[in-house]
């Protein structure tokens, strides 16, 4: 599906991609992990044939840069970081549809998914969204046509918690039909999402690994947690994850989505002294359906 | 060709809700609403009354502004949004970079004429309603002479945003261009001719191969067709073009700098790293 073949960038004589080679098959969902100048942001740019190179990267036999139109038509991208377009939400949406051959009534109903109103937002500038509303907004329109591979640069970052679960819900939707390609500085983030890690430091690939996990990407738990008294800090962090007091502050009760487990249980882990008891259970796959 | 009208449609979009397109549309609308409030229509030069003394006056006025005006916000907009990680986005769509290329050209080139374009014939318009005889040869002249000025400004400005990384330097080269034009202004090389170091004929031809000068020339050639206030320069310009043959060369030739700029500013966009 995707092959980079001797992958090599350089920036003023800096080797920013040394040698990359990687395969990546349909239906790979990959997490493209490392630091801060690493080179993943590099080889992304490659992959969308925005960035010249040495040797050869190629998309279902067709180089982005020669078979431009070709191969980004079968790429959807969402940034790390929103470009600070002024124009209007619904002048956006209609362009890369338009662009994409894609009814723009598909990126809506999929930002209305993850809980867009874009009636209300259609002839708003797109640069005085919020955070949030960007990243949702970006998705949309990387999800709302037929794309084979999906790049993703810390996609779910500025996501609440709800929008996150129907984030996960819509990459499951795609499991069998796309490749997925998703950066971040940290593991933890995206670990649940993929099923391969690629890390790289340096400008090249230093680990490629399977990653076993047999819970899907919509799955839903029913998490029960008592602590040993009320704190302030831990409720702030428990609602922002929707989370109900059950009783004065020590009972709490949520649900969190699969993908979501380890990032939860990361941020419990830092009122570890205060946890008495937790409990995670797996919901019924109708249940999380409906 | 569609993605070409798409892109240029987006682009006059994000220009038009841009700051610098609100200042460039007060600054030639003003210009022409101080002209008329300082009652120019009425006052006297070279045998000029009327809209025809406005439109001088707003032309010269024009020729000192629109350059620096058109390469310094086209470099600021373009290398800003390639800094700002908006190429790096909209480029991650499937659009063509030729169509990407000369769609964002031909927006913003919508984008920059217009104003200077209405606010003329604003003029124009207000002259009828008071009355007053709006010479139509000279505005179809002037309208095609902004209108050539604007295309090769801004394909300089493109060439420049393409070959510069960052706005800074984008912005600097813009200015350094500019200044350079305005160095080999007729004044410049007259002294240098009056010292001898070079020949008339060449100082005659860096200044004709400067596309403010030719704008310059072919303004002054509206109220002046031979030229007089050039002194010889004038014979060399009359005898190699004629009076005709000049205004119609005025108008080619800084489109014809401006395409060549932009041709090469799309070979070097094209072969280049694109965010």
């Amino acid at each position: 599906m995707i092959r980079f073949q001797g992958v090599t960038k350089l920036f003023k004589r800096h080797r920013v991609l040394d040698g990359i080679d990687l395969d990546i098959a349909l239906g790979e969902r990959i997490a493209l992990i490392g630091s801060n100048g690493a080179g993943k942001t590099t080889l992304i740019r490659c992959l969308l044939g925005e960035y010249t190179f040495g040797g050869e990267v190629s998309i279902e036999g067709q180089s982005p840069r020669a078979d431009r139109t070709s191969v980004l038509g079968k790429i959807g991208f969402v940034p790390q970081l929103p470009p600070p377009l002024k124009m209007p939400v619904g002048q956006l949406v209609d362009f890369a549809a338009a662009l994409c051959g894609t009814d723009p009534k598909r990126m809506h109903d999929i930002a209305a998914r993850l809980g867009l109103d874009m009636q209300e937002i259609l002839s708003r500038p797109f640069n005085r969204l919020s955070g949030g509303m960007k990243q949702k907004l970006l998705i949309a329109v990387a999800l709302g046509r037929d794309a084979k591979v999906l790049v993703m640069d810390e996609p779910a970052a500025n996501l609440d918690p709800d929008a996150r679960h129907i984030f996960f819900q819509l990459l499951a939707e795609r499991l069998e039909t796309t490749t997925m390609l998703i950066s971040s500085h940290r593991l933890d983030e995206v670990a649940p999402l993929v099923n391969r890690v690629i890390e790289m430091d340096m400008g090249k690939v230093v680990l490629d690994d399977r990653v076993a996990d047999d819970t899907g990407l919509a799955s839903l738990y029913n998490v029960h947690l008592t602590l040993t008294r009320p704190d302030a800090a831990i409720a702030k962090a428990l609602g922002a994850w929707s989370f109900a007091d059950r009783r004065d502050g020590v009972e709490w009760h949520g649900q969190v989505p699969g993908p979501d487990r380890l990032r939860f249980l990361g941020m419990i882990s830092r009122y570890v002294g205060l946890v008495a008891r937790i409990e995670m259970a797996e919901l019924p796959e109708n249940l999380v359906l409906q | 060709m569609n993605h070409l009208w798409l892109t240029a449609k987006l682009d006059i979009v994000e220009s038009l809700r841009a700051r610098w397109f609100l200042i460039y549309s007060i600054v030639f609308g003003g210009i022409v609403a101080l002209l008329f409030a300082f009652g120019l229509t009425e006052s006297r030069v070279l045998g000029f009354i009327g809209l025809s003394r406005l439109l001088v006056t707003y032309i010269q006025l024009a020729m000192a502004i629109l350059p620096i005006f058109v390469l310094i916000t086209t470099v600021r907009s373009v290398a800003g949004d390639r800094e700002a990680g908006v190429f790096e986005y909209l480029l991650s769509l499937p659009v063509g970079l030729a169509a990407w290329f000369w769609g964002k050209i031909i927006g913003r080139y919508i984008t920059i004429f217009l104003p200077v374009f209405v606010a003329m014939l604003g003029a124009a318009l207000w002259g009828m309603i008071q009355g007053i005889e709006v010479p139509w040869d000279m505005f179809i002249y002037y309208t095609g002479l902004l209108a050539a000025m604007g295309w090769c400004f801004l394909g300089i400005g493109m060439l420049i945003s393409t070959l510069a990384r960052s706005t800074d330097v984008a912005q600097g080269s813009a200015f350094m261009v500019w200044l350079t034009m305005l160095l080999f202004l007729d004044l410049i090389l007259l002294g240098v001719m009056i010292q001898g170091r070079i020949a008339p004929e060449l100082a005659v031809t860096l200044a004709l191969a400067n596309p403010l000068q030719v704008f310059r020339t072919a303004a002054l050639a509206m109220f002046d067709p031979q030229l007089i206030v050039l002194g010889p320069s004038a014979y060399v310009i009359l005898d190699l073009f004629g009076a005709t043959g000049f205004k119609f060369y005025a108008l080619v030739y800084p489109v014809l700098v401006g395409t060549l700029a932009a041709g090469i500013g799309f070979l070097t966009f094209r072969k280049s790293d694109l965010p």
